[in-house]
């Protein structure tokens, strides 16, 4: 019977956010998501993350137009290859002079005392290098016929390692490049396959209560209570060798959603309860709505934000989880191009020693991990455009 | 009891104006909110004294900065406000304390807080921290401001509880707030703002969250301390029934400005300020029947009484019963207990009680928004009589075209992400027969003109609207589908009291043109008496009198109906008396246990 | 409060048998059994003549031509009544030989690094929300984010590769070498905390990072309670009544997280100490499971899955004692 007068704080007096909301031009007609979107805007950081990660997916996309060379193309000439400068200069080719892009070519040294091969950026041995250069034909995000990369030599065949080379000579920039598409897809997926559990689970849990949301709960509570990589890696380990790459995604993907859903089911369980009980989904229920109106008109806009902002916090723990046991050996495997599958080749400290630039893989980790959290923040904040 | 209060550094010399008795003098107060919008004064040129004895109330409508004025007083106003003008100035024997001068953090106003001036606030439950035992919260005073040593403050403690009348102290002192009653943690509150026997009490809106009986009984708690100990009060409130009912003298507060101030009678009977005279017209409006409902009552008297529209027989609700979840006992909670009214064509049927009475589940088990355990519920509709408890889904959605709804709660009861006319169209679009979406839309328009607002509100969403316009959409969505029963839950307990009249009329004038029954549940007896007809009193889920509504009001028969209204605080300073009520006392009642 | 500890401890008797029957599943999960594996690795070793004898001991033993459950039966019953997890047929030794030792070591460092975790993400969530907005809470928040970012792995690679840029060596390993195969003694365990520090800051950095945030939000919230004000109208000074009120309440949800945090801290030595080279369950896990001796494998899941249990179960006790809420209801 609380009857509602001045806050106990005095914060009747302080209008807050509802006020700078309401204060701006239309307000009054704008909808939750415009709302949110006002004050999504507010947040620098997570705007810029939001373009972040647009960017990896594009990039992921059109790995094959991207990417200047095939990823497992090797060429033992230039294993470990160090990164090559891209340089501006001024070239003359027979007499026509114009701005163009080169890397330099290599030479190789032998080390007198250790008799290793070390390579030496030659700054003689100039590539010319050129956008939208030909090459080997190819399907574009596998069923668009192209042969057209970016960037790349203009002459087909010439050194071309923007990162450096790996172990086999593989050029590191076309490997993350075509990483990108197995670990944020795998992200994708395999958060997809947890929300629809998180939901169905979640959802059942919340909407019937009684022993099946105590059994759901106990189950998601016995879940979070084993350490997870221990239960992966077996679970990973039992995967055939001799498995097609593309089950062993699925698989993977699978293993680690089973063990993610339960963050999404508690959030919508938590989101469902709460809302089942507000005044408005009671008002429908008496303005005649069909139960299923109920959950689809009136409670879901009203949770589907904090869904997605949970969702979009949940995809970097996917990648992580995808990256760590693919980096130990029993994810995914070689020749499946993934973040973590790259990493492999950087177990070994010595090889990270001679070639630092193996780590680039995990420096992509790095920034799509952080860019999907400050996005996922700023999305959970915004998510609740009425809250005061 | 000794004192050691740290020695003030900027005490002044004594002002020769201030006569003896003022504790307490606030000039020019200034308070303001710097927020990315602007500037808000939340309290702007306010001035008052308090004096010995006396209570000085503070009165005003949500938003009339009265609680940042309380905070301004003790320095505690949150961020980002700030004290810009005024003086604040604590008359004590040894001098006086220019507490606007102090440093907000600094130890001198410190040793002010909770010693000289205390505070005890709305909320008692938030108020005390949940996880420290009452005696702590009140030993933490006495730690801070008196030298007492250990056993000596238990001794204290236990004193102060009992003289809160907290039953059984020497156990009580080391339970936590929540094994406390909500009058009792109020109690406890008053006994922590009292532990260093303050010469200022500020109380603000200390009764609010609690019912009228134990409002009655804090408020009688209050009056006896301070007869005991001579403090003067300041007393927050926005009830013209308590001002009335305690206050020496008034200061009436609208938007963070000062309106007027006088003794109690002036500003009752002699009011000089327009918004004070709307104030106090709109509190003893409610005291009087409504006179349109007058009106409708000497026309209906004319026709003859017919069958009643609603039937309710012997029904019971029971929460909990079958799982051992709820209901320690595995027994489950009682909530409506054998309960039979009836509601008559164009008739108000008051159902008044206080929290855990009942009321609000009867109103939701006539609705079947809860199963009830047993009983029988009769709707005498268009098409004949309809036995409510055995409609399936697809019928109820027919009986809720008949039977509508206005909830308490204007901001929860509209979803925010619906415009106004997706919101008032619900009921006609779940319905056939309605038409297509431009009569859906006419239709709309013409309820937002009927209910006072504007057409073109309709593309709006609810955070466009105050409160009280609110309500207004929630009432509209009510009369939407052409309803003939409206149950009521506390429809204008959320509204200022300026509101409440206003909203009643509208659904006066409703009643009539419309011929609409309602049921009109409250917590609130003038509400009842301005707006029913009949009145029935829930007591701990029984019905324990029924009647006409000027009868039950006026001259109550059953013990705890009389308690219950003599407990009613009347916004006429010449009618004080909720100390001498009646006192009602159950069988069994241990305060607790109703819980 | 006895009363609670109780039912607590009989809640987890389900959530036992449960990660017991999972592990089972597990082990049982690769094509073939256990005995073919054994044997198929003692033929490759060398031509060794298989003990047909001994074979069909084991085989008896483990009930391997029984249905499902009753194998489940014989290696659980195994594991309780008798302590016999079964044979590595890697080491060629009692998986109890090798379990023990190692799990003692991974909880050690888990342990070490949740004690981190609450030491360094307590003070640090405390002041970034009281000084909320100002230059360390942006920093602080900053390298936060960071530190959830970055997979421990990632981070202990990257502690390896500069150390041995700079120092010339690489900081792996839990002992010195002199140490390594020493009975336990007092130097060897001031040379453990030695070498404890690396591991336990790379385990724990993430869960830091995410406790940081937690006690910040928790604590931002608990701020603007109105018993703060009440505190504050006692005439209590702001340092006092922030940690006495506030603070003492944003714990319980910062504690209630060491139930969640423990499994995850577990789950980050796992792998932390596969890149470090720690003797702990880690490497010797990994191993297992890509020769896939499983009952070795299995025995490490499931004594570190039941002691993380264990630990939530300490957590939550340590919980009802902190708040009266729970204790009495």
């Amino acid at each position: 019977m609380s009857a509602m007068t001045d806050p106990p704080t005095g914060a009747a007096a302080l209008p807050d956010d509802v006020v700078s909301i309401a204060d701006a031009r239309g307000a009054e007609v704008a909808g939750q998501w415009r709302l949110m979107w006002w004050k999504f805007r507010q947040h620098k950081l997570a705007m810029a993350s939001g373009i972040v990660v647009l960017l990896l997916y594009l990039v992921a996309i059109f790995a094959e137009f991207l990417a200047p060379v095939d990823p497992n193309a090797f060429n033992p000439r230039y294993t470990y290859a160090p990164p090559q400068d891209l340089r501006m200069s001024f070239v003359d080719e027979s007499g026509d002079r114009h701005w163009g892009l080169h890397v330099n070519g290599y030479r190789s040294e032998i080390d007198r005392e250790t008799f290793r091969r070390t390579f030496v950026l030659d700054d003689d041995d100039r590539i010319a290098v050129g956008f939208f250069v030909r090459s080997d034909p190819y399907l574009l995000a596998g069923f668009i016929p192209a042969s057209v990369k970016l960037v790349g030599p203009k002459e087909a065949g010439q050194p071309f390692y923007v990162l450096g080379a790996d172990r086999l000579g593989r050029d590191m920039l076309s490997r993350v490049i075509h990483g990108a598409r197995v670990s944020l897809s795998i992200g994708l997926v395999g958060v997809f396959l947890s929300l629809f559990l998180g939901v169905v689970l979640g959802g059942i849990s919340g909407y019937y209560g009684g022993w099946i949301d105590t059994v759901i709960q106990r189950l998601i509570e016995f879940i979070r209570s084993i350490p997870t990589i221990p239960l992966w890696m077996g679970l990973a380990a039992a995967i055939p060798l001799t498995l097609h790459p593309l089950m062993v995604y699925l698989i993977i993907t699978a293993i680690v959603s089973l063990v993610g859903w339960t963050d999404l089911g508690r959030e919508v369980r938590g989101r469902f309860l709460s809302i089942k009980d507000e005044d408005f989904v009671a008002a429908a229920r008496l303005d005649g709505a069909s139960e299923g109106r109920i959950i689809l008109r009136h409670m879901t806009p009203s949770f589907l934000s904090h869904i997605i902002a949970t969702v979009t916090l949940a995809i970097p723990t996917m990648i992580l989880a995808e990256t760590a046991l693919s980096f130990l050996g029993i994810g995914l495997r070689p020749p499946v191009v993934s973040w973590g599958v790259l990493l492999q080749e950087a177990q070994n400290v010595r090889s990270v020693v001679t070639a630092p630039w193996l780590m680039w893989p995990g420096a992509a980790v790095v920034i799509a991990v952080l860019s999907f959290n400050f996005l996922g923040d700023g999305l959970r904040d915004a998510a609740d455009p009425y809250a005061t | 009891m000794s004192q050691t209060v740290s020695a003030a550094p900027n005490i002044v010399p004594m002002r020769a104006p201030v006569d003896a008795d003022t504790v307490l003098t606030v000039r020019h107060l200034k308070t303001e909110f710097t927020l990315r919008t602007g500037v808000l004064k939340a309290v702007d040129d306010v001035s008052f004294d308090l004096r010995r004895g006396k209570t000085l109330c503070i009165v005003g409508e949500s938003g009339s900065g009265k609680s940042v004025t309380a905070r301004s007083i003790l320095r505690i106003v949150p961020e980002p406000g700030k004290m810009t003008g005024g003086e604040v100035i604590l008359h004590r024997p040894d001098g006086d304390v220019r507490i606007h001068e102090l440093d907000p953090r600094s130890s001198a106003i410190r040793a002010i807080r909770g010693a000289d001036i205390s505070m005890i606030f709305q909320e008692p439950m938030s108020s005390l921290s949940p996880v420290h035992t009452i005696g702590f919260q009140i030993e933490e005073s006495l730690i801070l401001h008196t030298d007492l040593d250990k056993s000596a403050r238990r001794k204290r403690i236990i004193e102060l509880l009992e003289r809160v009348e907290i039953p059984d102290p020497e156990q009580t002192i080391d339970r936590y707030p929540f094994e406390y009653s909500g009058g009792m943690r109020q109690r406890a509150m008053i006994a922590m703002a009292l532990a260093c026997n303050p010469k200022v009490l500020i109380a603000d809106e200390p009764t609010t969250a609690l019912d009228v009986t134990t409002q009655a009984e804090i408020l009688d708690l209050i009056q006896e301390l301070q007869d005991e100990f001579g403090m003067a009060v300041m007393f927050i409130t926005h009830d013209m029934g308590v001002v009335a009912e305690i206050a020496d003298e008034v200061a009436v507060m609208h938007q963070g400005r000062h309106v007027e101030s006088g003794s109690v009678e002036d500003i009752f009977h002699a009011p000089r300020e327009d918004y004070t005279k709307m104030l106090i017209g709109s509190a003893v409006r409610l005291e009087q029947p409504s006179p349109i409902k007058l009106r409708m009552q000497a026309e209906r008297e004319k026709q003859p009484e017919g069958q009643p529209i609603l039937s309710v027989r012997a029904m019971n609700k029971v929460f909990g019963a079958t799982g051992t979840v709820f209901g320690r006992k595995g027994q489950g909670v009682h909530a409506v207990r054998d309960v039979s009214i009836d509601l008559m064509q164009g008739e108000t049927l008051g159902i008044v009680g206080e929290s855990g009475s009942g009321k609000t589940t009867l109103g939701r088990c006539l609705m079947r928004m809860h199963e009830p355990t047993s009983g029988e519920v009769l709707y005498r509709g268009r098409d004949g009589e309809v036995d409510v408890m055995s409609l399936d889904r697809r019928s109820l959605k027919d009986l809720y075209a008949d039977m509508r709804m206005i909830f308490q709660d204007p901001y929860a009861s509209l979803n925010p992400r619906m415009t106004v006319q997706q919101i008032i169209a619900e009921p006609l679009r779940n319905r056939q027969g309605h038409g297509n979406a431009a009569a859906i839309r006419d239709r709309v328009a013409d309820l937002l003109v009927r209910v006072g607002l504007k057409p073109e509100h309709m593309e709006r969403y609810p955070h466009a609207f105050s409160g009280g316009q609110r309500q207004r959409i929630g009432i509209a969505r009510a009369l939407a589908p052409n309803p003939k029963i409206i149950v009521a839950d506390e429809a204008t307990s959320a509204l200022d009291v300026s509101l409440r009249s206003q909203i009643l009329d509208l659904l006066l004038e409703f009643q009539e043109q419309l011929d609409l029954s309602f049921i009109f549940i409250s917590h609130d007896i003038s509400t009842v008496r301005y707006f029913c007809d009949r009145v029935a009193v829930m007591y701990r889920g029984e019905i324990v009198e029924l009647g006409a509504a000027r009868a039950v009001c006026d001259t109550p028969s059953h013990a705890y109906t009389k308690a219950l209204l003599s407990a009613v605080p009347r916004p006429d300073p010449t009618q004080r008396g909720i100390h001498k009520r009646h006192r009602y006392v159950a069988s069994a009642s241990d305060e607790r246990a109703s819980q | 409060m006895l009363q609670y500890i109780v039912r607590r401890i009989l809640l987890m008797i389900p959530t036992l048998l449960l990660i017991s029957f999972v592990t089972f599943v597990v082990v049982q999960l690769p094509p073939g059994d256990y005995l073919n594996a054994y044997v198929a690795a003692l033929t490759q070793e060398g031509g060794e003549t298989v003990d047909r004898e001994q074979i069909e001991m084991l085989r008896q033993r483990y009930g391997l031509d029984e249905p499902f459950l009753v194998q489940y039966w014989y290696w659980i019953s195994n594991i309780v009544f008798e302590g016999d997890f079964g044979r590595s047929f890697q080491w060629n030794q009692p998986v109890s030989d090798l379990l023990w030792g190692r799990i003692g070591l991974t909880f050690a460092v888990s342990l070490a690094s949740l004690l981190f975790v609450y030491v360094v993400a307590f003070p640090i969530g405390v002041y970034s929300a009281i000084r909320k907005y100002s230059l360390g809470d942006y920093v602080f928040t900053f390298l936060g984010f960071i530190g959830l970012a970055v997979p421990n792995f990632l981070l202990a690679l990257v502690l390896m590769v500069v150390s041995l840029q700079v120092f010339g060596v690489t900081p792996g390993g839990l002992f010195s070498p002199d140490y390594a195969s020493a009975p336990w003694s007092w130097g060897k365990f001031v040379d453990f905390l030695a070498h404890l520090w690396v591991p336990m800051i790379i385990i724990g950095t993430a869960s830091t990072a995410a406790l940081i945030r937690v006690m910040r939000a928790n604590l931002l919230d608990e701020l603007n309670k109105p018993y703060v004000e009440t505190a504050r109208a006692k005439g209590q000074s702001e340092a006092v009544l922030i940690m006495r009120y506030p603070v003492r309440i944003a714990l319980n949800p910062f504690v209630s997280r060491l139930g969640w945090e423990l499994p995850a801290l577990v789950s980050g030595a796992a792998i932390t100490s596969i890149v470090l080279n720690l003797p702990t369950a880690g490497p010797v896990l990994l191993t297992a499971l890509q020769s896939q001796d499983m009952y070795l494998a299995g025995s490490f899941i499931l004594i570190l899955s039941t002691l993380t249990v264990i630990g939530t179960l300490v957590s939550d006790i340590l919980l009802a004692w902190l708040d009266p809420r729970i204790r009495y209801s």
